[in-house]
């Protein structure tokens, strides 16, 4: 990632902050009775006008979408309806699809890129059998946030499109309004379907409407979403108005196609085919 | 007047004890739903989200918004006839409105946060407005019909201050389910929801439902009270039925014509699901025929009027009306717009037990709350007539 | 009807008919039905004895903390009466205002006193306080609240048992 005069100033004024403070925190440390406390910097977050992602299915093999996938899920205790954590929570594979949470997936291209029609297109077999990666589009005009009735998912200026878990009432408007298929309900409790819950994320009850954040918790400590971070190098992701992030690159180096560009929504990952 | 409502029949007695077992069968099932999550009761999906319970909203408040035809005739027009039933229209309307704001709630999951709405008011969604508009049109309809009601019981003309109430109510009807076809024709992603003509539609197939629906209650109560609703104003409802189920089903070969025609397989995925089925999948394709073909042949019946004069008959045309429109504004509209998924991909609905149940339980509500308004309606009417 | 109050004041309407009590046993059986369910909190009760709560600090990440550095994140009394006001305040910086253009980060909450923290009810709160059960439920259980957190929000926080100290420096 590029760096600009502001943020060298800025990373070099809180490592002199660490500096200094250092010393201090180092005769805490070594005073007598004193714990061992996990004290942590501040972490640097990464900010941006308009964050992007671009999905290199060139780079991108299944094995490795199954990673960026379980990665996502993990951190962020998705449940996983066909596994119970015990038996006796078993439901039926056609339960299981139903109440699906899902906040990256794969698809086949012409469910990914629908209307191009399979039967009249002679397309190429490379392209024929490759996994989608898909997840939401943080489209710069979703039509999920213009429908929600309470705000309860919302734009923020980094073009991130947020849930606040706290605020949906479950009406699942912004299911009906998102062309992409890409949020999820809880119709029921996810906690016997996670087998490890991850401290640092919390878990959703039901009725409430979820999906991909971009990874906004780690995005404010500094470190990449966690796709970006287990795709090797497939996904690329940094902020669109930054002529020299690297996703400016990889756009201005590649050809790319978004899912459904006509409906005006304006989505922003964009696929290396 | 309130108290017309705690004297009667023991017929009138049997209904309510029917009702309120509807009722409580309901209640026993929403509670499960309260306490387990909405994919304990009902057959929603990740891909099919509204289902049984919005497609109720739907068709209910085209049925709520009839009221303004014969509340126009009569307050705009002065068309004297309907003075006998506006009232009833009225009452039917708060009913149903009723039905639907309750549907809402039984729909949401989490309704111990629906304070959010007006604590969060987001004028650019349409929800919100569906909301307000709703709540408004339930206590127009509660504050005129009571109003005017109690006028006529004291045999004084109504107060001043409600003239401009009922003036309001009569753009307001359309405008409560222009708002309702606006959460759905404003998604671009549901293609099957996509039309213009969502708005147009909705209102031809309330006014072909409620009027018709309102005919067959004004039967009902000349049958078992001593209050005759009138021949003449039956048959004029008849008309505006007529008239309705026509335009609705010339606006479905429109919008047949304009999908098919074109040739755009977005739009075109919807309708084969509907008509002919999909990827092997179609348990609605039988209901959507009847509903469709049932719908075309009420409407040719409704043309001619000697069916319209025999009451029999209108009866039975009418019930063909209701049932049909239902289907295909309920269900049908519904499952239409999410299957198959902007993915393309067919993932069936098929409502569960419980749903249906809850469902009869909120039709419960909505019946009992008629039923009593009803009775109120009809014994000022026999007592102002004796 | 021209004087209409007789010797009961304004009950009678009309002077000439002569006052009964209708379904006086039905009424009576009603009414003392409704009076003892709505004292019944008061004599269901009577004589019970329950103690007031008291909350442990009985925690690994406590003890190890010195004596001065035993301080939450807002002063006793303060937290006490406003610890909900606080996680509301942390819940709109994590999830509604917090961006990297927030200084100094969306995961850093500066308390009156300077200290800063990680606004987590699950890896700060819990962090010290891991005995929720010892400490949390005793106050809520008497008063009989039931927070609704917990229900979304993991009672295990990151590293627990540790000194999941949170403090930033």
């Amino acid at each position: 990632m590029g760096i600009n005069r502001r943020e060298f100033i800025r990373i070099a004024g809180l490592s002199t902050l660490f500096g200094l403070g250092g010393a201090k925190a180092a005769w805490e440390l070594l005073r007598p009775g004193q714990v061992e406390a996990a004290l942590q910097a501040i972490p640097t977050p990464l900010a941006a006008k308009r964050w992007a992602m671009v999905v290199d299915m060139r780079k991108l093999d299944e094995a490795t979408a199954q990673q960026c996938i379980e990665a996502c899920h993990r951190i962020h205790n998705v449940p996983n309806f066909r596994s119970p954590v015990k038996p006796e929570d078993k439901v039926t594979p056609a339960e299981a699809q139903r109440w699906e949470i899902k906040w990256i997936w794969t698809d086949p291209f012409h469910n990914a890129f629908p209307g191009a029609h399979q039967e009249t297109m002679v397309m190429s077999e490379r392209v024929h059998h490759m996994q989608f990666l898909l997840l939401c589009n943080h489209c710069n005009n979703p039509p999920c946030v213009r429908v929600c009735p309470t705000k309860a998912t919302f734009q923020r200026s980094d073009g991130i499109v947020m849930m606040d878990m706290h605020r949906c009432i479950g009406c699942r408007y912004c299911m009906a309004g998102c062309p992409f298929s890409a949020r999820s309900f809880n119709w029921r409790d996810p906690r016997p379907y996670i087998h490890k819950t991850y401290p640092d994320y919390p878990t959703r009850e039901p009725g409430m409407v979820e999906k991909c954040d971009f990874c906004s918790k780690l995005l404010a400590k500094g470190e990449l979403p966690a796709c970006v971070v287990a795709s090797k190098g497939a996904l690329t992701f940094g902020d669109l108005n930054d002529e020299k992030s690297p996703v400016r690159e990889v756009l201005k180096a590649n050809f790319t196609i978004r899912r459904k560009p006509h409906l005006g929504t304006n989505p922003q990952v964009y696929y290396i085919v | 007047m309130l108290e017309y409502a705690l004297v009667g029949t023991r017929r009138y007695f049997m209904l309510l004890g029917a009702l309120l077992v509807l009722i409580l069968v309901g209640a026993y099932f929403y509670f499960q739903q309260l306490q387990y999550g909405l994919g304990y009761t009902t057959g929603l999906g990740r891909d099919v989200s509204w289902g049984f319970y919005i497609a109720q909203l739907t068709y209910l408040v085209g049925v709520a918004a009839s009221a303004v035809m014969v509340v126009l005739p009569y307050y705009l027009h002065d068309y004297k006839a309907f003075g006998r039933i506006t009232i009833l229209g009225e009452f039917l309307a708060v009913a149903a409105v009723l039905m639907c704001l309750i549907f809402v709630i039984v729909d949401l999951g989490r309704p111990d946060r629906l304070a959010n709405i007006i604590k969060y008011p987001t004028p650019n969604s349409v929800l919100f407005w569906d909301m307000i508009v709703l709540n408004t049109y339930l206590f127009l309809n509660i504050i005129i019909g009571w109003v005017v009601l109690e006028s006529e019981r004291n045999q004084v003309k109504p107060p001043n201050w409600v003239k401009p109430l009922i003036i309001l109510s009569i753009p307001w009807a359309p405008s409560i389910h222009t708002v309702t076809a606006f959460l759905y024709s404003g998604l671009p992603g549901r293609g099957f929801w996509l039309t213009a003509i969502m708005a147009p539609r909705f209102l031809s197939s309330a006014f072909a439902a409620g009027p018709s629906l309102l005919i067959l209650l004004a039967l009902l109560v000349r049958k078992y009270t001593k209050f005759d609703p009138g021949r003449e104003q039956i048959q004029s409802l008849a008309k505006i039925v007529t008239y309705a189920i026509l335009i609705n089903v010339f606006f479905f070969f429109c919008e047949v014509f304009t999908v098919f025609y074109s040739q755009i397989p977005d739009h075109m995925l919807h309708f084969q699901y509907l008509f002919s089925g999909l990827q092997g999948k179609g348990w609605l394709v039988p209901w959507m025929w009847f509903a469709i073909g049932g719908m075309t042949v009420a409407a040719l019946l409704m043309v001619s009027p000697r069916i319209r004069r025999n009451e029999t008959t209108l009866a039975l045309v009418c019930g063909l009306i209701i049932v049909t429109t239902y289907i295909d504004k309920g269900l049908g509209l519904m499952t239409g717009g999410f299957v198959p998924n902007p993915l393309e991909r067919v993932v069936e609905y098929k409502p569960t037990l419980p749903e249906l149940l809850i469902t009869l339980g909120v039709y419960g509500i909505g019946f009992l709350v008629l039923t009593i308004l009803f009775k109120v309606a009809v014994s000022v009417k026999e007592e102002i007539r004796a | 009807m021209a004087d209409y109050k007789n010797e009961f004041g304004w009950f009678a309407e009309r002077p000439g008919v002569e006052k009964k009590v209708y379904n006086k046993f039905p009424v009576l059986i009603g009414l003392v039905a409704f009076v003892i369910l709505a004292t019944a909190p008061l004599w269901l009760n009577a004589g019970r004895d329950v103690p007031p709560p008291q909350p442990s600090l009985d925690t690994p990440a406590i003890q190890k903390l010195t004596q001065q550095e035993r301080q939450c994140v807002l002063p006793l009394s303060e937290i006490r009466a406003t610890h909900m006001q606080l996680l509301i305040t942390w819940r709109d910086q994590v999830v509604r205002t917090g961006e990297g253009t927030q200084v100094p980060s969306p995961r850093v909450w500066t308390s009156p006193d300077g200290r800063k923290f990680v606004p987590s009810l699950t890896n700060t709160c819990l962090g010290c306080h891991s005995n929720k059960a010892e400490f949390c439920d005793q106050c809520h259980n008497y008063v009989a609240v039931v927070p609704n957190c917990w229900g979304c929000h993991l009672q295990e926080p990151a590293t627990a048992g540790q000194v999941a100290q949170a403090e930033v420096k």
